[in-house]
């Protein structure tokens, strides 16, 4: 990757640190502490913009004054940094966390296939991402809620979403929470309070600062996960959620994958500055960069900023620096935009392989294990699928249902219509002949 | 009961559906403790804490995000845009995540709490960027509730219905009549049904309607046209999404003739659906083509604002028009 937020700098404590500005470079000019707020307000509570630092010099500032760390415990080889943080991560979860890599890889090879031979319309893979997404929805309570942009199926899978419903969502079938409304991959489930995922990009990002706020009015401790890509912030919602947030004091987590590509579109056509992290802290919000395929990084620092969120009512903002291994989806053919070179030097950065290795190196984790869990994993999903993909769709009448609370005189008059003409040429209309 | 300004009404609603229920919480930008541009929101964050009514950042889309998701979460959010013509960076949100909210996930979550209010319409020299109507591009949204109450009395009722709906609903409120209207209001809580419109006057010679502050030109022009002997039915829409198709098919089936009336453009503007509707359920009782009294296909002006506006004068010289058809 072209940007700085490859850095391999490695910090010592995955905690946040406490202020924008201190970072390990000491010889920087621009470091001071932070100004006790309530030294800059005037009489009526204004913020006051010049601080009490002047400068009688011109001096532009620029990214070079910001060092931005990229947060590794592990190495490539899924040993840990000798100087690394202490690791606070149960053998329970982690091997929780590690399965649910392994089933979305199998689901995410085999969805595919699906889709290769027809079966499924679409599909989007998480490769190469799932330590980004299963490490830090492993630090949340049941309670928090997560909001996607739409490649964390991961997540939901670790809050235990089940073979059947992905299957079902991904046929949009009688089975399918969703009621057979959306394309494939828009998942969602309230029980799991796992927000259903919506097309447009970093629509969620308000959106999950105003969850937040009502989180914090409940006061029950309860925070909001917000994931989105480097090219959805880019997007004009990511700065207005990201400030809604920060000036309204909400506990929220905004999770950046950082995977190198909108589409075909790389992160130096996307963004100029120092990756997605350097805009957290314009926005007053306490920032961290993780190396995102490692998966004790991403965990730690969840841990930490959830923490932080919820105990300070206030945001922050983790970026995940990672890559997508493989197309933006199905419909994408990435040999039109990168070399075989790139992907396969990331494919050696494998996230699972890597917290695989710490497993086994730990004795938690056994390759006996391991074959018996993917041949189950393949199997079941298998097998759900030929079951789940003959189920029949959801009732005719789902056309009209939930648009409002209850369908309007309007509506209902239109659905008398279009079960008329439905009923007068059926055999035009095989989704619907013999179910209205 | 008790004699308020439109304002008053709105201010009035916005704090008994503040004090029944601590889950209402108003906000957007200049609403805190200047109370908002025209003052809709005054006292409500003395009243009613910080927490409960706040400014928020200049950012429409912002405010609208930030309106759902507190609304997702089972808050009940009474989102200010200052504007409407300044809705229109919360248009995404508004269309493509509250309306679908509840259909895209299958009914499992929602954003029933959510009210959007936004003061709309010309008449006070805005120009192009304080005077716009743009609730038809809305109303061309199924999962919306689209509301234009035009007297003190509806303004309340409707806002308290609106707020309590479990829909989400945009609110335009016709910020030329907020202090120009006045009108008994009762001071306790109450409700006007949303999708129900309102028969404002008896006649029998041709329907007019219309919506918001239009309804003031539309009762003058009937009372201009009363003293010649022609008597018009007036009906006020209230809500434009869904309509209340029923009532005007029965008017115009009993007087025969329909004229509509709207600030915004003729192009798109929802006079055209309404037309369409009323040709279809009331062709053989049309005695004349259905008329409407719009503003121009223009950006809203300034220096010819009155000859734009689709005033009193113009209504009656239609109503006389479609008369002698």
């Amino acid at each position: 990757m072209s940007n700085a937020a490859a850095s391999k700098a490695t910090v010592s404590n995955p905690a946040i640190s406490n202020s924008s500005t201190s970072v390990s470079d000491a010889s920087r000019q621009v470091a001071e502490p932070e100004i006790n707020k309530s030294e800059k307000l005037d009489s009526s509570g204004h913020q006051l913009s010049i601080d009490a630092r002047e400068a009688h010099q011109l001096t532009f500032i620029t990214a070079d004054n910001l060092v931005i760390p990229t947060l590794k415990i592990l190495q490539d080889d899924g040993s840990e940094f000798a100087d690394a943080a202490a690791i606070n991560l149960n053998k329970e979860t982690a091997l929780h966390c590690y399965k649910t890599m392994q089933y979305i890889r199998v689901l995410d090879e085999r969805m595919v296939a699906a889709q290769r031979q027809g079966r499924l319309s679409f599909y989007m893979v998480c490769t190469g991402e799932e330590a980004s997404v299963v490490g830090s929805a492993a630090a949340l309570q049941a309670g928090d809620m997560i909001m996607g942009q739409y490649r964390e199926q991961a997540a939901l899978r670790y809050r235990g979403f089940t073979t059947e419903q992905f299957m079902g969502q991904l046929f949009g079938n009688e089975m399918d929470l969703g009621k057979g409304r959306q394309m494939p991959i828009h998942y969602g489930s309230k029980a799991l309070n796992y927000m259903t995922i919506s097309s447009p990009l970093a629509t969620q990002i308000p959106q999950a600062a105003g969850y937040a706020y009502g989180q914090k009015m409940a006061g029950k401790g309860e925070c909001t996960l917000c994931y989105f890509g480097e090219g959805a912030a880019s997007e004009g919602d990511f700065h207005a959620g990201l400030n809604m947030a920060a000036v309204h004091k909400v506990p929220v987590i905004f999770i950046c994958r950082n995977n190198g590509y909108a589409i075909s579109t790389p992160t130096d056509e996307q963004y100029k500055g120092d990756g997605i992290a350097s805009r957290g802290l314009g926005y007053g919000i306490k920032t961290i960069r993780v190396d995102g395929n490692d998966l004790l990084a991403v965990h730690a620092a969840t841990v930490a900023a959830r923490d932080f969120a919820v105990t300070n009512n206030a945001p922050v903002l983790i970026e995940c620096m990672t890559y997508r291994v493989g197309g933006h989806s199905t419909s994408d053919d990435p040999s039109g935009y990168r070399g075989k070179d790139e992907e396969n030097a990331w494919r050696n950065k494998d996230p699972i392989k890597r917290f695989k290795h710490w497993l086994l190196n730990k004795n938690w984790w056994s390759e006996d294990e391991e074959a018996l869990l993917l041949e189950a994993y393949r199997t079941e999903i298998l097998s759900v699928l030929k079951k789940v993909e003959r189920l029949p769709l959801q009732p005719f009448r789902t056309l009209i249902t939930d648009v409002y609370e209850q369908p309007s005189a309007q509506l209902e008059a239109q659905y008398a219509e279009l079960e008329a003409h439905l009923s007068k040429y059926p055999e035009h209309y095989p989704a619907s002949a013999g179910r209205l | 009961m008790t004699t308020m300004n439109l304002l008053q009404a709105v201010n009035n609603a916005l704090d008994l559906a503040m004090a029944e229920n601590d889950s209402v919480i108003c906000f957007g930008e200049d609403i805190g403790h200047f109370g908002g541009v025209f003052r809709a929101t005054s006292s409500l964050q003395e009243k009613y804490g910080k927490d409960r009514c706040f400014n928020t950042p200049i950012t429409e889309q912002g405010i609208a995000g930030f309106a759902i998701g507190l609304a997702a979460q089972g808050s009940v959010p009474v989102a200010e845009i200052q504007f409407a013509d300044y809705i229109f960076p919360a248009f995404d949100q508004i269309v493509n995540e509250a309306a679908k909210f509840r259909y895209r996930s299958g009914d499992q979550f929602n954003v029933a709490g959510l009210t959007i209010r936004t003061p709309y319409g010309g008449g006070i020299a805005g120009a192009l960027y304080h005077s716009q109507s743009p609730e038809a591009y809305f109303c061309h949204t199924p999962g919306l509730k689209v509301v234009m109450p035009s007297t003190p009395y509806q303004a309340k009722g409707l806002l308290m219905a609106a707020i309590n709906d479990p829909n989400p609903v945009l609110f335009f409120e016709p910020k030329r009549l907020y202090r120009a209207a006045t009108g008994e209001v009762p001071e306790q809580a109450y409700e006007i049904s949303l999708g129900v419109a309102e028969v404002v006057r008896q006649g029998s010679d041709i329907t007019l309607l219309g919506w918001g502050a239009q309804m003031e030109y539309l009762i003058e022009a009937a009372d201009q046209v009363q003293q010649e002997g022609i008597s018009c039915e007036v009906i006020d829409l209230c809500t434009l999404l869904p309509w209340d198709i029923e009532t005007v098919v029965a008017s115009v089936n009993k007087t025969g003739r329909l004229l509509i009336s709207h600030e915004a453009p003729r192009t798109g503007g929802f006079a055209g659906e309404i037309s369409a509707t009323i040709q279809e359920r009331c062709f053989l009782s049309l005695e004349s083509p259905i008329t409407r009294v719009t503003g121009i296909d223009t950006p809203f002006p300034l220096a010819y604002e009155k000859e734009y506006m689709p005033g009193t004068l113009k209504i009656y010289d239609a109503i006389k028009h479609t008369l002698s058809f």
